[in-house]
This record gives C-alpha cells, sequence and structure tokens, in this order.
C-alpha cells in the first residue's frame, strides 16, 4: 500500500517533534481564516461550536484553549500524532470526560455536557475506539445499551430490540447474522458494524467517528467510508478522528489539526495538500508558512 | 469465529444427527445441564456408598430444605458477582436481621403494642421490619462501595466483622426462644409444609407456567418473523419441564409427617408432607430473580456493567445507582434467609450464620458464576446450592466428620471452577 512510507516517516518525525514547539513563533490563536468549506445556504448556524475548551490531567494541559466547529452534511477531520489531545477534546462532546472550561454550542444553544446521557439527548452519538462494547451481551443488547426498549409492564422488550438491531444491521452490514450471540464471539469487522449501529439507530445529528478504521480489514474499511458518505449526505455533522491522514483527506471537508493539546489550525481540505497537513500535524507549521525545503524533508 | 459458524438459524427443520444438534435444536444452556449431570452423579454415588439411604424422599426432602436458605442468597450473590463486587458480610448480616426480628417479635413489638408476640401479625410485621433492616445494611455497604470508592472487598470484609460484632453487643450471649408460632412456619419442618393438595395445585401451576412462557415466547417471536423453534422441541423442553416438576412434587408428598408428631397433631395416620414453605420461598426468589437479571433493565445493566464497566458508563448506564442496587437487593435477600433461618431454630442465636458467606460464594461459582464478571445465572446459583448441601449431607450420611467435609467441599469448588475455566478456554 503506498501509504506505508508516509506513515512510517510521519512516526520518526513525531519522535523528534517536542523541540518543534519550543522555537515555534508565537502565533495567533485561531491564525486560519473561517473556512470556505462548501456549505448550504441555510446553514448559518454550526451544528456544534466548541470554544476555548480546556482538559488538564494533573498538569499536563490535554486540551489547550481549542475551539473547533462543525456543521450539517459536514465531516471535520480531526488529527494529530499520539497524544495531541484529539481524543481528550472528543470526550468532552461526547460526555466521557467533561471539559474543565470551555463552552459547547449545539445548535447556537449553549449545551451543558456532563455526561454520555446529555450528550445522547442533545443527539450527539460516538463510535469509541474501542468500540466501547459489553463483550458478553449480544448485539441488539449492545445497540439498545442504556436505551433498552420495554414493554408496557417494564420487561425489555428483547424481541423488539431484535427486529430493530436486524434493521439496522441490514443497511450496515448484510451478511451479519449473529443475532444471538454475545459480541465476544463477533469478528473485528462485526464488533465494529454493531458499534456503528448503536450510533446509526437513534437518528444522531452530531456522529463522533474516533479511528472507525483501525481494526479493519480493506473491505471493511471501504464499507466504513461509504457509510460516512451516506450519513453526510444525510446532513449529519461528522467528526473523524483518526491517526491515517489519508483516510482524513479523502472523507473531510475541512481538517482540524491539534499539537500538544493546541489547535494547529483549521483548513480546508480542498485548500491544502496533504504534506501541508502533514507539516501542520508534526511541526505545527501553517501551510503557508512552511518552506519548500521542509516539505521536501518530510519525506526524507 | 466469523461468517463461516454462523449458520442460518437452522430451527425449523430437526436434523437429530446428534445428541450436540438436538441440544442446539433445544437452545438449552449446556453448563447447566453438565451441572444438573454432575448433580445427578453425586447423588447416584451417595446412594450408592450409603446402602440406598441416600434417593429417599425423606433425604431428598431435608436437602432441598437445608439448600433453601444458601439458595436463596446466592441468587443475590451471582448479581453482586457478575458485576465484578463481592459481598463477604452475608453471614454476619445473616446473623444480625435474624435476631434483630427475633427480637422485635418476642421483645419490641409485644411491648410496645401491648400484645403477646403468639398475635399473626407480630411475625409478618418482624419480617417486614428486618427486610427494611436487611434492606439498610446493603444500602450502606453498597453506598460505600458505589459512591464512596471503597473496594468491596473490604467494604464487606469491614462488614462482616461489624455486623457480628453488634450482634454480640446487643445479644450479650442471649439465645432468643421462642419464637411466633406463626414465623416458624417459615423455617420447615412438616408444620411448614404444603400438604399434599396444596403442592399439587402449585406444582399444576407451575406447569401451566412454564406452557404459558413458551406459548408467549414463541407467539413473540412468530410477530416479528423470528426463527422459532420447532414445535417438537417446545413439546420435549415443556415436558421435560413439567414431568420434573411433578416428580418433585410426587417425591415431596412421599414424605410423610413422623408418625410420632402425626400422633400428637391428632392424625389417625402421617399425612404427606409436601413441599416445605423455605423451598417455595427458595423457587419464588429463584423466579423473581431470574426475572430480574435476563427480563429487567436493572439486570441487564449488571450484566453490562461486568462485561465492560467502561462500556456501561459510555452507554449512558447509572454504574453507581445500579452497583448500589446490587447490595440492596442482597441485604432483602439477606434478610429473609435470616428469617427461614432463624425460623427453623425457631431461636435467634449469635452464632447464626457463622461462615454462610463461604457458602453463599461457593454456590454461586459452582453455579457457573465467574470472578471476572459479566457471567453466572440464577438458576446455576441455585443448582451450586443443592450441589453443595448434597455433598455435605451424602458425607453425613456415610458418618465423615465436619472437618473431612470442609477439606472434600473445598477440593471439589476449587476443581469445579478449574474445569469450568478449563471448559471455556477450549471452548473459545
Amino acid at each position: 500500500m503506498s501509504m506505508q512510507p508516509t506513515q512510517s516517516t510521519e512516526l520518526e518525525q513525531a519522535g523528534a517533534q517536542p523541540f518543534l514547539p519550543a522555537t515555534e513563533t508565537p502565533r495567533l490563536p485561531e491564525a486560519s481564516p473561517p473556512p470556505p468549506a462548501p456549505r448550504r445556504a441555510g446553514d448559518a448556524a454550526p451544528l456544534v461550536e466548541m470554544r476555548d475548551m480546556y482538559v488538564a490531567f494533573g498538569g499536563v494541559h490535554a486540551v489547550d484553549g481549542v475551539s473547533v466547529d462543525l456543521y450539517p452534511g459536514e465531516v471535520v477531520g480531526l488529527v494529530g500524532g499520539n497524544g495531541a489531545g484529539k481524543s481528550t477534546l472528543i470526550r468532552c462532546l461526547s460526555g466521557a470526560h467533561p471539559a474543565d472550561s470551555g463552552q459547547i454550542f449545539i445548535n447556537g444553544q449553549q449545551a451543558e455536557i456532563r455526561n454520555p446521557r446529555d450528550a445522547k439527548a442533545l443527539g450527539i452519538e460516538t463510535i469509541y475506539q474501542t468500540l466501547a462494547l459489553a463483550d458478553n451481551i449480544d448485539a441488539a443488547g449492545n445497540v439498545f445499551l442504556g436505551r433498552e426498549l420495554r414493554t408496557r409492564v417494564g420487561s425489555l422488550d428483547d424481541a423488539a430490540m431484535e427486529s430493530a438491531t436486524r434493521n439496522v444491521m441490514g443497511r450496515l452490514n448484510p451478511r451479519f447474522k449473529n443475532f444471538k450471540t454475545a459480541v465476544k464471539s463477533l469478528s473485528g469487522g462485526q464488533r465494529q458494524s454493531v458499534a456503528i449501529a448503536r450510533a446509526v439507530h437513534f437518528n444522531a445529528k452530531i456522529l463522533i467517528m474516533d479511528e472507525p478504521t483501525a481494526a479493519l480489514g480493506p473491505a471493511e474499511t471501504a464499507q466504513v467510508r461509504d457509510l460516512v458518505m451516506q450519513l453526510k449526505a444525510e446532513g449529519i455533522g461528522i467528526y473523524l478522528i483518526s491517526h491515517d491522514i489519508h483516510d482524513v483527506y479523502d472523507l473531510s471537508d475541512r481538517i482540524s489539526v491539534m499539537l500538544q493539546g493546541k489547535l494547529v489550525g483549521t483548513v480546508d481540505k480542498n485548500a491544502v495538500t496533504k504534506d501541508e497537513v502533514l507539516a501542520m500535524i508534526i511541526m505545527g507549521k501553517q501551510p503557508g508558512e512552511v518552506s519548500q525545503k521542509e516539505l521536501a524533508e518530510l519525506h526524507a | 469465529m466469523s461468517e463461516a459458524t454462523a449458520a442460518p438459524p437452522t430451527a425449523g427443520e430437526p436434523t437429530g444427527r446428534s445428541f450436540r444438534s438436538l441440544i442446539t435444536a433445544l437452545e438449552l444452556d449446556t453448563r447447566l445441564l453438565g451441572m444438573i449431570g454432575a448433580l445427578a452423579v453425586i447423588w447416584v454415588f451417595f446412594h450408592v456408598v450409603s446402602n440406598g439411604n441416600f434417593i429417599t424422599p425423606r433425604n431428598l426432602w431435608n436437602l432441598s430444605v437445608q439448600s433453601s436458605s444458601i439458595a436463596i442468597m446466592a441468587t443475590g450473590m451471582v448479581l453482586i458477582i457478575v458485576s465484578r463486587n463481592i459481598d463477604l458480610s452475608v453471614g454476619s448480616m445473616l446473623g444480625f436481621v435474624g435476631y434483630t426480628m427475633a427480637m422485635i417479635q418476642v421483645e419490641w413489638l409485644p411491648k410496645a403494642l401491648g400484645v403477646s408476640y403468639h398475635e399473626p401479625y407480630v411475625w409478618i410485621l418482624a419480617l417486614l421490619i428486618g427486610i427494611g433492616i436487611g434492606a439498610l445494611c446493603g444500602a450502606i455497604q453498597g453506598f460505600l462501595v458505589a459512591y464512596g470508592g471503597v473496594p468491596a472487598f473490604i467494604v464487606t470484609l469491614g462488614g462482616l466483622l461489624v455486623w457480628r460484632g453488634l450482634i454480640f453487643r446487643f445479644a450479650q450471649g442471649q439465645t432468643l426462644a421462642p419464637l411466633n408460632e406463626y414465623f416458624q412456619l417459615l423455617g420447615g419442618g412438616p408444620k411448614g409444609a404444603m400438604g399434599d393438595i396444596g403442592s399439587w395445585i402449585i406444582g399444576l401451576i407451575a406447569c401451566a407456567g412454564i406452557a404459558y412462557t413458551l406459548w408467549a415466547g414463541r407467539r413473540r417471536r412468530r410477530r416479528y418473523g423470528f426463527p422459532v423453534r420447532p414445535l417438537w422441541a417446545e413439546a420435549i423442553i415443556g415436558g421435560a419441564g413439567c414431568v420434573a416438576i411433578l416428580a418433585a412434587v410426587s417425591v415431596a408428598n412421599s414424605y410423610l409427617w413422623p408418625p410420632q408428631l402425626a400422633e400428637n397433631a391428632g392424625f389417625a395416620t402421617p399425612p404427606p408432607t409436601g413441599v416445605a414453605y423455605p423451598v417455595l420461598i427458595m423457587l419464588g426468589v429463584g423466579l423473581v430473580m431470574t426475572y430480574v437479571a435476563t427480563r429487567r433493565r436493572f439486570g441487564r445493566y449488571v450484566y453490562a456493567i461486568g462485561g465492560n464497566p467502561d462500556a456501561a458508563e459510555l452507554g449512558g448506564i447509572n454504574v453507581r445507582r445500579t452497583i448500589m442496587g446490587t447490595f440492596v437487593l442482597m441485604g432483602v435477600l439477606v434478610a429473609v434467609s435470616a428469617a427461614v433461618q432463624t425460623a427453623r431454630l425457631n431461636a435467634a442465636v449469635t452464632n447464626l450464620g457463622v461462615q454462610n458467606e463461604l457458602d453463599v460464594i461457593s454456590a454461586a461459582v459452582i453455579g457457573g458464576t465467574s470472578f471476572a464478571g459479566g457471567i453466572g445465572t440464577i438458576p446455576g446459583a441455585i443448582l451450586g446450592a443443592v450441589v453443595m448441601q448434597s455433598l455435605r449431607s451424602g458425607m453425613l450420611l456415610l458418618n465423615v466428620d465436619s472437618p473431612t467435609q470442609d477439606v472434600v467441599v473445598g477440593c471439589v469448588l476449587v476443581a469445579a471452577v478449574g474445569f469450568d475455566s478449563w471448559v471455556r478456554r477450549r471452548g473459545s
């Protein structure tokens, strides 16, 4: 695969990167201009706006004053090396780990997201990198985990949940047949299908995908890509978090780059090259700031 | 495993080629079947070795009564262990709640209400207050575990000392006896049993319940167009269940009152005993707990937490409240068991329930509950309690002394869990 060399370069460079920000010249926050991403006329208010988010673990600023936004029907790639803070930022939005400070606006309204239940009530669904499946429970049980359907007397309505799960699976992964077994005994791709089914079944308006293709083979990765395009067409806003610059570059409308807890910038995908994004990830330099020599060195 | 093993549901076509495909068609729990097989082996072994004294109505009836108290608590312990916790305090808590219940009916209520402790409502009040105290004890421990962040092992180890210590402070060595005569019936004995007609009625109701459950489940799956079990499979399951129930009833009914007792009570010939009340309570608890564990949100959350605590939290489950709930439920079940044990002794003694925690945990674990979390069933735990009690009662028949009994039971416990995890490893 052609992505292999670039990835290894990225890793080598990432090893040397701690020295870079120290020599970095101070720059204005939000240096990049508001992106001219393709957007429909009525979409004035962003679906999600996170302003000045801070999260610290002990003395470490995992997320340090980051502001990002997301519009309906848009895919925003969130990229950065390991420990850049992208997952932590997104955990504020999914309610998994509330921010220390900062504001979140959903459809222009300030929202308080203290736990995953709050996030789900706002139409925010998350596909976690770890998938967050209860291994001992079957597919339907996982899809409806925390939101079980019940009969009139309050019992679990397993038949209704299985039926709904069969429907959504028919759309996502028609070959999926193991509705009776615990998800522990499913393949990686099937488990991923269950995690995705959970996110899309509840009519999410905002979808967070944290490394959705990390554990998948080529065919399944293609399936996820198709799904992203389909959901985007339905007007869902998607945050796509990935190590894989190619995935992000192919699927995103805009790309937000993080480095060491700070936002390097948000760029329109069509206005930058992959190498320029790579330079942002590794060196924290804006597309305009980076020299041809430095770009060449990325591949050295 | 992959698509290859995910054969389309074969319901509808009885292949019947092998035992395995029969089991698949019946959708039975192989682990539970294995336990029933092991129990049968134990019974036959003791029957042969004791020259035909084990599988007798009298012995089986006693076995059922002796198993019930541990089995009741084991159903709660399953949920605690499934959610990756442990409760070491149940024996002491049982002693504490049992003593309190006795105190309430013998001293406090008669004094407060100015009535004799023989009044029928005294025992009901005592039982209800006792259940409330059990729930409260469980809630305190559950709160410390779920919200206080103290490991369950430590909290309940503390509980083991605290509840037992409180009994001694409070009882000062006194034994409280006798108890309210209606309350005594909860403990079993010939009087504390259903009699033959009552037992048959209960048996028939249970058979109707099985038939209804199978029919309702089938109708439900039909409505959604899911594959259903072939009719012959439903018939085998329902038939086997009904035969087992009616056989148990007939065994209980063929155990007659001891002649002396019958004579004293004015019977010309000893009447049939029937199913004992504590056994009935245990079966009722087992049913309710199975429903809670498999058909209610609470149960689903307990299993989800055991399977993956992070996933449960991210799924929006209130993990802390659920964990606390398991401890409250445990406290209630401890109180029910306390009533059974105190009633059976017809006295409250300070060492009631000593080491019961070990029997309860063993029953749950022999019944297939995994300390890794997320795995365990209520019927398994009840069977586990019966297996433990069968070993003890069989060895008692053979005049094996108590220390040797402990050695055997300890070895069986470790061997059972070892075998189980070996099978599981091979299976995956």
